[in-house]
C-alpha cells in the first residue's frame, strides 16, 4: 500500500429516504477542520437512487467535492450495494481519511467496507484531530506526523482510548452522532458533483426486503434538542411520563429517557440517551428518576446545564449533575411544570 | 442445519477496569462474563434449535480461562465448543479479531453465524460485519427477530426509527441484540454435562487461509496511541430540601440565573 497515494478527507453522506442525515452535515464540519490541518479538501460520498439533486446541500455544509453513486440497487440501504458502492470509491479516489456515522447504517456499512479494502477502523469516535504517532517521540521508532488521532470511549465510559491507523489508508472512523459540530451553512453554494457507478450485479451478499415497519410514533430527534427532560426507572411507569410530558412542554423542551425506560417498554429506542443509544448535549438536561450508570452519562454529560432529580441522595447521577435535587419527583416535577408556566405567561 | 455462534467473554464493566503497562487491556485482572449481546446471539441459535432442529456451536477466541464462557454456553443447551487460543493472536483489533474468528469458522460447516451486535468491553460492533466479509457471505447486524423459511432466514433488522424485514440466502451472518430474547438459564443437568464435554482447543496453526501478517497486535492496523481511565466532570451542588417546595425554588432561582427563563 503507497500510503502517500491517498489524498483528502472523504465522509460518507448518509440519506434515508432521499433525506441527508444530519450526521452528514457533523462529518462535513469536522472534515473541514481536519483537512484545514492536512492542507487538502473534503469529499462526500453520496450513495442512494435519484440523489444527486441532494449534491448541493452538501455543499453547503462545506463539501468541495460531492462524489455521487446513483444507481436503482441503492434505493434502500442494504448492506452489499452500499458497501460495493463505498468499497468502489475508496479503491478508485484512495482518500487518507474516511468518515462514517456510527449511526445504525453506519455502523454496518464501516466494518464491512473496511474488511474489504483492508484497512482500520475506529469505532464510535468522540474527538478526531491530526497528530504524531507515536504522540512523543520513542527511540528506535519513528513518529510519523499527519496521522488522524481517533478518541473513542471504551468500556461503557470508563475509559478514553486514542487511536490511529499508521501503516494503512484510508485511516476509517465511525463517529458518534451528536458530537462534531456543523459549520454555518453557506448558503447558494453550489456542488462539484462527479458521477461514478461501479456496477451493481446482485450475487449471494444481496439480500432482500420484504418490508419496511416505520415506528409509528412522530420521531423527533433528541440529539437536536435544546432542552430535554429524560426520566428514568424513577418515573415508575408509561403512564407516569406524563409529568415530564407536562414539564418538557412548558420549558419547551423534548421528553428522553434512559436505557431501563426502552427496556421497559414505556418509550421507543430512539428517544434513549447513553452508550447504547444517542449522544446528546443540549443546553439543558434534566436527569429525572435516572440513576445515571456511566452507560447513561456518557451520552449526556457534555451538557451544559445538568439538572438531576432523584431520591435517592447516593444516586451516581449526582456526580455528574451541576444542580443535584435529592427529592421526590412526583411532588417536585408537577409543581415545576406549574410555576414554569406561570413565569411564560 | 448448523449454527455457529460466536461469543465473547469479556470484563464486566460494572467492576473496575485495570490496563498494562503498554496501554492495553489487562484482562486477566478483571471480573468475566458472558458478553450479553452475544448471549442473546446464543439464545436465538438455542431457540432454532428447539423449534427446526440445529447443532448449535459456540466459538470463542480469548485467553485459557475463555473456556469458562464455553461451558456456560453448553450447559444452556450448546452442543460444541471451540476455544481458539494462542499467544500470537494476543492484541488483535477488531481486523485481526475478524480474520481469526474466520479462519478457524472455515474449519466448520454452517449455515448460520450469529454473533452479537456489540462487546461491552470495546462497544465497536464490528467483528460481526468483519467476519462475514471475509467469509464472503451476506451479514444482517441488528438482529430483532429471526425465523427460517427454507434456505433462506428471514430477519427483523433494527434502525433508529424504522425496521426492514429482509431475507436472506444461508450460509448468512446475523448479528444479535440484546433486545432480542431473555437468554435461559443454565440447568443442573446442562451444568453436569457441559463439564463431561469435550471441548476443543485450537491454535495458530488450526487457523485456515490466513496470513500472519493478519493476526494479534502486529497484524493489527488500528494502534492504540493513548489510553486513560476517563476523568469525569465533577459534580456540583446537591441539596436536599425539606419540602418539594423549596427544591422548586431552587430550580427555578438557577434556571432563571442561567437565562434559561
Amino acid at each position: 500500500m503507497a500510503l502517500e497515494e491517498y489524498k483528502g478527507v472523504f465522509i460518507f453522506a448518509e440519506q434515508v429516504d432521499n433525506k441527508i442525515s444530519n450526521i452528514a452535515y457533523e462529518l462535513l464540519g469536522k472534515a473541514k477542520d481536519l483537512a484545514k490541518d492536512l492542507e487538502t479538501d473534503v469529499t462526500a460520498v453520496l450513495i442512494g437512487s435519484g440523489v444527486k439533486e441532494l449534491a448541493d446541500s452538501l455543499a453547503v455544509y462545506g463539501a468541495d467535492r460531492v462524489i455521487v453513486v446513483d444507481d436503482p440497487e441503492l434505493k434502500e440501504y442494504r448492506t452489499e450495494p452500499y458497501a460495493h458502492a463505498l468499497a468502489s470509491v475508496i479503491n478508485e479516489f484512495k482518500p487518507e481519511i474516511m468518515l462514517v456515522g456510527a449511526t445504525a447504517i453506519g455502523r454496518d456499512l464501516g466494518p464491512r467496507v473496511s474488511a474489504r479494502v483492508a484497512t482500520g477502523l475506529t469505532a464510535d469516535c468522540t474527538s478526531l484531530e491530526i497528530g504524531n504517532f507515536p504522540l512523543e517521540a520513542v527511540a528506535g521508532q519513528e513518529q510519523l506526523h499527519n496521522q488522524l488521532l481517533m478518541t473513542r470511549p471504551a468500556f461503557g465510559g470508563n475509559t478514553i482510548a486514542t487511536i490511529a491507523c499508521p501503516y494503512n489508508r484510508p485511516q476509517m472512523a465511525t463517529v458518534r452522532p451528536g458530537v462534531m459540530q456543523k459549520i454555518a451553512p453557506v448558503d447558494g453554494a453550489k456542488a462539484n458533483i462527479v458521477e461514478f457507478n461501479p456496477g451493481f450485479t446482485p450475487d449471494n451478499k444481496y439480500v432482500e426486503i420484504l418490508d419496511i415497519v416505520k415506528s409509528v410514533v412522530d420521531t423527533v430527534d433528541i440529539s437536536e434538542a435544546k432542552i430535554l427532560v429524560s426520566g428514568g426507572r424513577g418515573v415508575g411507569s408509561a403512564e407516569n411520563f406524563k409529568l415530564l410530558d407536562e414539564l418538557a412542554e412548558a420549558i419547551g423542551g423534548t421528553v428522553s429517557c434512559s436505557r431501563a425506560v426502552v427496556d421497559n417498554g414505556w418509550k421507543p429506542k430512539d428517544l434513549q440517551v447513553g452508550q447504547t443509544g444517542k449522544t446528546v448535549r443540549p443546553n439543558v438536561y434534566f436527569a429525572i428518576g435516572i440513576s445515571g450508570a456511566i452507560q447513561h452519562t456518557a451520552g449526556m454529560e457534555e451538557s451544559d446545564i445538568i439538572i438531576a432529580i432523584n431520591k435517592d441522595e447516593s444516586a451516581p447521577i449526582f456526580d455528574v449533575a451541576d444542580y443535584g435535587i435529592v427529592g421526590d419527583l412526583n411532588k417536585i416535577v408537577p409543581m415545576l411544570t406549574a410555576q414554569l408556566r406561570e413565569a411564560v405567561k | 442445519m448448523k449454527i455457529v455462534v460466536c461469543i465473547k467473554q469479556v470484563p464486566d464493566t460494572k467492576g473496575g477496569v485495570k490496563f498494562n503497562p503498554d496501554g492495553t487491556l489487562d484482562r486477566a485482572a478483571m471480573l468475566s462474563i458472558m458478553n450479553p449481546d452475544d448471549k442473546a446471539g446464543l439464545e436465538a441459535a438455542l431457540r432454532l434449535k428447539d423449534e427446526y432442529g440445529a447443532e448449535v456451536t459456540v466459538l470463542t477466541m480469548g485467553l485459557p480461562k475463555a473456556e469458562d464462557v464455553l461451558r456456560e454456553a453448553m450447559a444452556m443447551g450448546a452442543d460444541k465448543g471451540i476455544l481458539v487460543t494462542d499467544r500470537v493472536l494476543g492484541g488483535a483489533d477488531t481486523w485481526a479479531t475478524s480474520t481469526t474468528l474466520a479462519g478457524a469458522i472455515r474449519n466448520l460447516e454452517y449455515d448460520l453465524i450469529i454473533t452479537g451486535r456489540q462487546a461491552i468491553d470495546g462497544d465497536t460492533a464490528q467483528v460481526g460485519p468483519q467476519i462475514s466479509e471475509h467469509l464472503g457471505i451476506p451479514v444482517i447486524s441488528y438482529a430483532q427477530d429471526i425465523k427460517i423459511d427454507g434456505d433462506n432466514v428471514i430477519v427483523e433488522r433494527q434502525f433508529e426509527d424504522r425496521y426492514h424485514v429482509l431475507k436472506a440466502k444461508m450460509p448468512c451472518l446475523i448479528t444479535a441484540l440484546s433486545e432480542l430474547n431473555e437468554p435461559r438459564y443454565m440447568t443442573p443437568g446442562g451444568i453436569f454435562d457441559a463439564w463431561d464435554k469435550e471441548i476443543t482447543v485450537w491454535g495458530r496453526a488450526d487457523l485456515k487461509d490466513v496470513d500472519d501478517s493478519n493476526l494479534g497486535l502486529k497484524g493489527s492496523p488500528t494502534k492504540i496511541a493513548k489510553a486513560s481511565d476517563k476523568v469525569r466532570k465533577g459534580a456540583g451542588e446537591k441539596v436536599a430540601f425539606d419540602s418539594p417546595e423549596e427544591s422548586v425554588a431552587y430550580i427555578m432561582g438557577k434556571l432563571k440565573e442561567k437565562h434559561v427563563i
